[in-house]
């Protein structure tokens, strides 16, 4: 453990706070151009943190303690994840602790937390809300592990920093596996971080909402964490995409000049993801909520045909 | 005089139960004794018994023969790694449950307390006994005290029929089980006679008799632990329990099978074929998907935790599996990491729902209900039991950084480095398994949010939830040691793992503990760090400190004001309790996937009812498909044997007489 790699840990986990509320503006910025609309500016969801944060909290009588810790257990734990995924450098003191198993480990502690703490107050919507989160999830966590089990054979390792140096660092190999794991990442991303086609984040319309369902009874600064780390979850995940499948230029020392170079390429994937990202949302619709599992189980059928892929193409040389 | 071993110890310990049973029975009236000092007592020869199995894991085998049972056939006890282990899985799991115990039993339920207390210091007891027994004959006495007692404290509350219909189930169940696994000794033993384990080990079965020998092992022990098709026992028996035995027979009576299984595969057989690992293999990832797809579905509460046994007992099997298909090919390592991860999740299964079952128990207690649709908001009510009952939850649903989190991750990472195997189609297979695996743990996740949120958050259903009351200070005490297990087997696996270490290398030769431990006790990484670490402490510390952070920066730099208010009623009023999600419904989404899974019965009321009822069956299949067409084809035979039945002594003593007859032929002959 060096200095360096303690400096790169807390600057990633910085930048990952500071950029995942801009990310958020960007994505909506980016849709409302392709929508045709005047667009927010790039911080309005600075704004409405900053907004959330001033008003009083206004707590259900029956909402209980776990309701009031859950803000800050999940908002913890998507921090840890973002410091987690090596973005600007492979040499992070915390890419020991945890593996792209334990990662997802992570994620779904943060479901099973919200979740709960929809059920909490007792209205229909929040254990709706819940119910349908917990629905998505198992449908996208074994999706997820497929895309990660796909790396991991070809690095043959699960540690994150291992798959980005050598899907990065190795001599330039073309895998196939990871076109097919690549699009099944994707969707997943798409239904974890409640996007259209699953999901609508603008959306208040009761029938068809999720992620807005469970957190409806949160208010004040606890709707802020949440919403936070809302947006620290869409950062994670396009970090892992650019980890898994755009690794180039993520350096595997620690030293300025690198952390330099390497956020400045960051920054630049990050635009054209958040650009991605707002176009799949322009150009498709929403389901209904049972079409969800015929979509992520595409997803998973993609992934495991991607591991069929490295397991018959590419072992064998 | 010998110098005492630590099998005596051991022994001791194990007697010590009985001991107490029996002073139990005695004064079966006084209550007191019985709940303030005899179960405590337990509880502390529980202790024991695991500390003492823990420095009989690392010592070298010890032998003893107690004279007891028929003349020429003593017992034949035998404390080695593996016996070890299990006696302090169950040591350590007891002393729980039994200090939960003497809080538990109240005066005027069920069974007398006396009886209460002998039943359930018997079947500790022969479950130690199961796991040194070092011949058949001691083996199938201890196995069948185990199944006698625990079926007699299934039924301790016998007025109801179906709880006596349960324990019925469960004892046909047991002794099916314990035929198969008669036989298969029997196999081993071979044309010798001779039932010692010792002589098993020794004498080698030609031929085609190790596969039978292993089948028949393999249908007995499965029976016990509730594989597939064999599982319909465990919703049933559960259930029906009073809770601590609940916890004690889910917690680690299943576990004496996977002991049983290990036993005759590693060490009593001496080679294995790889295709057993495959139907090991298969045959628990059917059982855990089965299982986690009805827990789902429950609307019981102990139900729920039974079909989630069923599915823990499945991923026990898979790692079991994976084992013997390594331990075939000679991969002594990545056997030893598989290995691992099957015993480190008996151990952990054994906390954690013994945990959640307790809970059960002291909510069973306070509200007198066990159906989730009539329970709710027990967060208000009862503190203690609803964040200790938290920790099983999350622990079950397989979360960093609580233990059952670290064996699934083992599992998996044994799934991953199976690319050395001779056979390409488990090339392929393997790693596709691995996906099954996630979708069970990921629907394990979706069990335990339901059980978790329906009990204890939300609104109360039904009005005398308002008088519920918080689990006594015994009940907290047992909670609280077993919650304690979640979080530090968790939090410390490598201790784990080097406390495992002389099981694997006795069993398949190899074991983990210098690769794994090799980087400090905070980071677990069994191959190597390049491959893949997980460091639970690490996870928990930054979570632990971020989260007051980010608690201090927000009321520094904002404030902490806040309005108690009514929830938000989306402009509709009349919201009650009852508007809250059901059991039913939150199972509603996996009802509809997984369709083809249930027989499903469903009463949808008319538009003209007056009183409407809407109710949804959801039925075990194997019922229809598999034991009522069984059923059908004994009774028949029964009906066609019956005629021999004609109730007049002549013809029996007709009977007699021909018997005789054609024996004398013979043996002229």
């Amino acid at each position: 453990m060096n200095v360096y790699a303690l400096l790169a840990q807390l600057l990633e986990l910085v930048i990952a706070l500071i950029l995942a509320p801009i990310l958020n503006g960007w994505v909506n910025q980016c849709r409302a151009w392709l929508q045709n609309r005047s667009a927010p500016p790039l911080l309005q969801t600075y704004y409405t943190l900053s907004k959330l944060l001033h008003k009083d909290v206004l707590l259900a009588h029956n909402a209980s303690s776990l309701f009031r810790t859950a803000p800050y257990i999940i908002f913890s734990c998507m921090a840890l994840a973002a410091a987690i995924v090596p973005t600007l450098s492979t040499d992070l003191i915390f890419s020991p602790a945890a593996d792209a198993i334990a990662l997802v480990g992570l994620f779904a502690l943060t479901r099973v937390f919200i979740a709960l703490a929809g059920m909490d107050v007792g209205t229909s919507f929040g254990s709706l809300g819940s119910r349908r989160e917990m629905l998505i999830g198992f449908l996208a966590e074994p999706a997820l592990l497929m895309v990660f089990f796909t790396a991991s054979l070809i690095s043959q390792s699960t540690s994150l920093s291992t798959i980005v140096e050598t899907l990065a660092h190795s001599e330039f190999v073309i895998y196939p596996s990871l076109a097919f794991a690549g699009v099944a990442f994707t969707m997943v991303s798409l239904a974890e971080n409640a996007r259209v086609p699953i999901d609508n984040p603008t959306t208040h319309l009761e029938l068809t909402m999720i992620h807005e369902a469970m957190v409806l009874e949160y208010s004040g600064r606890h709707l802020a964490l949440i919403e936070w780390a809302a947006n620290l979850k869409l950062f994670a995940y396009s970090c892992l995409g650019i980890a898994l499948f755009f690794p180039f230029g993520i350096p595997e020392t620690a030293d300025p000049t690198a952390l330099a170079l390497a956020g400045v390429i960051l920054i630049l994937k990050l635009l054209a993801g958040g650009f991605m990202l707002a176009l799949i949302e322009t150009v498709s619709a929403k389901m209904r909520i049972f079409r969800a599992p015929e979509f992520l189980g595409t997803a998973f059928l993609l992934a495991v045909l991607a591991m069929l892929v490295h397991l018959l193409l590419e072992t064998g040389q | 005089m010998r110098q005492a071993l630590l099998i005596d110890w051991v022994l001791i310990t194990a007697l010590g139960w009985l001991l107490i049973g029996v002073i139990g029975v005695s004064f079966p009236r006084n209550f007191r004794l019985i709940s303030r000092v005899l179960f405590p007592l337990g509880a502390l020869c529980a202790l024991l018994l695991a500390l003492l199995a823990l420095f009989g894991v690392g010592a070298s085998p010890q032998v003893r023969i107690l004279p007891l049972g028929l003349p020429d056939l003593p017992f034949h006890l035998r404390l080695d790694a593996l016996s070890a282990f299990f006696l302090f899985l169950l040591g350590a799991t007891a002393a729980g449950i039994s200090i939960y115990a003497a809080g538990y039993f109240r005066k005027g339920e069920g069974t007398a307390p006396g009886l209460q207390c002998l039943l359930y210091h018997i079947f500790l007891t022969s479950m130690a006994f199961v796991m040194l027994a070092d011949d058949g004959y001691s083996f199938m006495v201890a196995w069948e005290s185990m199944a006698l007692s625990s079926f007699l404290l299934v039924t301790s509350e016998h007025r109801h029929a179906e709880i006596r219909r349960a324990g019925y189930l469960y004892l046909l169940v047991a002794h099916i089980g314990a035929v198969g696994i008669l036989l298969s000794f029997g196999v081993m033993a071979g044309s010798a006679g001779d039932y010692t384990f010792d002589a098993m080990r020794n004498f080698s079965v030609a031929g085609f008799w190790p596969t039978i020998a292993f089948l028949l092992a393999l249908f007995g022990f499965g029976a016990k632990a509730g594989l597939l098709p064999l599982h319909i026992w465990l919703p049933e028996a559960h259930p029906a329990a009073p809770s601590p035995v609940s916890a004690m027979m889910s917690g680690v009576m299943l576990k004496t099978a996977i002991y049983g299984l290990l036993r005759v595969s590693f060490d009593l057989l001496h080679a294995q074929l790889w295709w057993w690992g495959i139907l090991l293999l298969l045959l628990g990832l059917v059982t855990a998907l089965f299982g986690v797809i009805f827990s789902t579905v429950q609307s019981d509460m102990k139900r729920l935790l039974a079909y989630s046994s069923i599915e823990n007992i499945g991923l026990i099997f898979v790692g079991f599996g994976l084992t013997l298909i390594f331990k075939s090919f000679l991969l002594p390592s990545l056997a030893a990491l598989a290995l691992t991860a099957t015993l480190y999740h008996c151990l952990n299964h054994a906390f954690f729902k013994s945990l959640l079952f307790l809970c059960t128990g002291s909510v069973l207690h306070a509200t007198r209900e066990r159906n989730l649709g009539k329970l709710g908001g027990l967060i208000h009510r009862m503190p203690w039991v609803t964040w200790l009952a938290l920790i099983g939850v999350l622990a079950s649903a397989g979360l960093p950084p609580f233990n059952g989190f670290v064996s699934e991750w083992l599992l998996l990472q044994s799934f991953l480095f199976t690319s050395g195997l001779p056979q390409g189609y488990l090339n392929m297979l393997l790693p596709v398994v691995a996906g099954a695996v996630a979708l069970i743990a990921a629907l394990a996740g979706f069990a335990m949010v339901k059980f978790f949120g329906i009990v204890f958050l939300g609104q109360p259903r039904e009005e005398k939830l308002a008088q519920a009351r918080d689990a006594g200070r015994l009940e907290r005490l047992g909670l609280l040691w077993l919650a304690v297990g979640c979080v530090l087997l968790g939090l410390l696996p490598n201790v784990v793992i080097a406390l495992l270490d002389p099981v694997t290398r006795l069993l398949v030769g190899s074991g983990l503990r210098y690769t794994a431990t090799s980087h400090g006790w905070w980071l677990l990484a069994p191959i190597s760090e390049d491959r893949a670490s997980y460091s639970p402490a690490i996870f928990l510390v930054s979570i632990a400190l971020f989260m007051p952070l980010v608690y201090w920066v927000v009321r520094r730099f904002y404030h902490g004001r806040l309005q108690r208010v009514p929830a938000w009623d989306c402009g509709f009023p009349l919201q009650t309790s009852r508007m809250q999600d059901t059991a039913e419904g939150f199972g509603q989404p996996i009802r509809r996937i997984f369709s083809p899974f249930f027989k499903r019965t469903r009463e949808h009321p008319s538009p003209f009812d007056t009183h409407p009822r809407y109710r949804s069956l959801v039925e075990d299949p194997f019922w229809y498909w598999l034991y009522l067409p069984i059923a059908r084809i004994v009774e028949q035979g029964t009906r066609l044997i019956a005629f021999l039945q004609q109730g007049r002594i002549a013809i029996y003593l007709l009977y007699s007489f021909v018997t005789l007859l054609t024996l004398l032929v013979l043996t002229r002959g």
